[in-house]
């Protein structure tokens, strides 16, 4: 799988509060999400995003509450992959559990402005900014969350264990 | 090899005799729960999947309590859901409003979860449990619906940190101003993917709720949990539980190996450490409150799963008592649980509070998401002595949170700036 898009660059600690505000924690829709995503850090975010634009990030990217909310507007929104420095650890989980993809690559961030275009080949593990011509490497998943992610998500992983156990 | 807190109770929980960090395993959970708002996005995956079953009823815990009582109608429907689902499942703890408070402390209070058990919870405080020597840790709505399926869970094996305190706290320091100092030194991401262990001879000066809300703000360091070693303050809070009443067995002394091997061990000294306030827009923001001067403040919110304990409650009013809330501040205080309320009511402190001018609250969580019972408007600045001040958190956009332990708040909501109560 492929990934090519514009680039919405943002700073270190970009929190789930601010990706998805608690005010709006009631919402679980997709196509609610979608009208909120990132509101208290970019309000212009929602209405400009594409099908497959990247949003790239600093550490930390996703720190803060458990929402699952936060992933999954960004993912309603078109949102193709998020690039970060590194990835607060629940928000990591939830991304590989809705089949978002995500990458860890300190390098390209810094190697990629807003509004780039860039690509991802996932099988060679590079990162490259068509923008600039720059190619970066990302940290490989384990092989586990790998398994997942192909499958788009933890669904049929819980579902054949289900199989094994009731088996 | 010796072994951790973490690692020994995710060894015990996976079959094991040895676990080391890096492994992958698969956790056996002994309660997961969920709040409304992660419970409703768990439903609509199971419905997605299309299965409806549970692995045990009697492991599940759910807990209205983000928005409730229903602040508006979207709410109201979000916990009808999940009552319903609660009763057609027959979950052994589903818990309304008015019947046991916020998540996290009525999971401590009622003994769900007890030393060298395991817990995972769609809310990313669940770490408060830790400070019972419990490994639990927060994860989002799918994990939850895959856990409610299976009763296990994946899970990393993290290296662990072992943070020491030692030395005799001044007074009004607490649990919170050690845990704001902490993050203030290491950041908000020192323990990405990892576990800390919290230890040093600090903890005999202070209660089983210091160490709540020092677990409970693990994750604003990063942390997959932050866990204690049981001592004889746990001991007497866990016999306060229905629990201990009929299973006095299950409270095990759980402690790490003497070869445990950490990552890290970093040892304060807080003998001389003041109380802390954590500036906007971060909990590592942390500053001696004494320099926080001349800060005019429109509200103050005491209480919630941070610092809403009994001990919490009784600091609170210690400050309050004979005094009045400033004109140009609204101090509204949040017991975590009703259990909490009830013992503020019959040992006279909610008087106080009222006396005071505060609003007491029944337990929510309320402004601490920004959600009802106190928003904050467009550029106002609130005390809170809940865990987070980023943007928007509470309210506005344009508001602004500061932070602080419940000695604090309640003596800045009586000069109508932040103050230390030896100011007052
Ligand atoms: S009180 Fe605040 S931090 Fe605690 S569970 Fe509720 S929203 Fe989360």
């Amino acid at each position: 799988m492929d990934i090519r898009g514009k680039v919405f660059k943002y700073g270190d600690e970009v929190n789930t509060d601010v990706i998805l505000p608690g005010r709006w924690c009631h919402l679980y829709k997709p196509e609610d999400l979608k009208l909120h995503c990132m509101e208290d850090l970019d309000s212009h975010f929602a209405e400009s995003v594409k099908d497959g634009d990247i949003i790239v990030g600093g550490n930390n990217f996703g720190c803060g509450s458990s929402r699952e909310v936060a992933p999954l507007a960004i993912k309603s929104c078109g949102v193709s992959a998020i690039i970060a420095k590194s990835f607060a650890r629940i928000f990591y989980r939830n991304c590989i559990n809705i089949g978002l993809p995500i990458f860890e690559s300190p390098e390209a961030v810094d190697g990629i402005s807003n509004g780039d275009e860039v690509s991802i080949d996932m099988a060679k593990g590079e990162i490259t900014n068509n923008s600039t011509g720059g190619i970066f490497k990302f940290v490989p998943f384990p092989e586990f969350m790998r398994d997942i992610l192909s499958r788009g998500g933890i669904r049929d992983y819980v579902l054949d264990k289900l199989k094994e156990t009731s088996a | 090899m010796g072994m951790t807190l973490t690692e020994k109770i995710m060894a015990s929980h996976s079959g094991e005799s040895q676990v080391s960090p890096g492994e992958i395993i698969n956790m056996k959970l002994d309660i997961v729960m969920a709040n409304e708002l992660s419970a409703v996005l768990t439903f609509d995956i199971l419905e997605n999947w299309g299965v409806d079953r549970i692995f045990d009823p009697e492991k599940v815990c759910l807990i209205p309590d983000h928005f409730t009582p229903n602040k508006d109608i979207r709410s109201a429907a979000i916990s009808k859901t999940v009552r319903e689902f609660a009763h057609r499942h027959k979950i052994k703890h589903y818990y309304e409003q008015g019947r046991a408070g916020i998540e996290h402390a009525v999971i401590a209070e009622k003994g769900l979860v007890f030393p060298g058990e395991t817990m995972i919870g769609g809310d990313s405080h669940t770490c408060t449990s830790g400070a019972l020597g419990a490994f639990a840790t927060g994860v989002g709505s799918t994990d939850i619906a895959a856990a409610l399926l299976t009763g296990d869970v994946w899970m990393r094996v993290p290296p662990t940190i072992k943070l020491e305190y030692n030395g005799k706290p001044k007074d009004y320091v607490h649990g919170k101003d050690l845990i704001i100092y902490t993050l203030s030194q290491l950041g908000t991401s020192f323990a990405t993917y990892k576990a800390i262990e919290y230890t040093g001879n600090s903890f005999r000066y202070f209660s089983i709720a210091d160490r709540l809300t020092m677990s409970n703000m693990s994750i604003e360091g990063g942390g997959k949990n932050g866990i204690f070693a049981v001592d004889d303050i746990t001991v007497d809070f866990l016999k306060r539980t229905e629990r201990y009443k009929n299973a006095p067995e299950d409270i095990v002394m759980i402690k790490p190996d003497d070869d445990a091997v950490y990552e890290k061990h970093l040892v304060f000294d807080i003998s001389d450490l003041e109380p802390q306030v954590a500036f906007p827009y971060s909990p590592d923001n942390g500053h001696p409150v004494s320099d926080a001067e001349n800060i005019q403040i429109d509200q103050v919110v005491i209480g919630t799963c941070t610092n809403g304990w009994y001990e919490d409650m009784k600091l609170a009013a210690s400050v309050l008592k004979g005094r009045k809330i400033h004109p140009n501040v609204r101090a509204i205080v949040i017991p975590g649980s009703v259990a909490v309320q009830q013992r503020c009511i019959r040992e006279g402190l909610a008087e106080i509070f009222i006396d005071a001018g505060c609003v007491f609250s029944t337990s929510t969580c309320g402004p601490c998401i920004g959600g009802h019972m106190g928003v904050l408007g467009p550029e106002e600045v609130c005390v809170s002595t809940t865990n987070r001040n980023f943007v928007g958190r509470m309210g506005a956009k344009t508001s602004k949170s500061y932070l602080a332990n419940p000695a604090i708040a309640a003596a800045s909501a009586v000069a109508g700036r932040i103050a230390h109560p030896y100011e007052l």
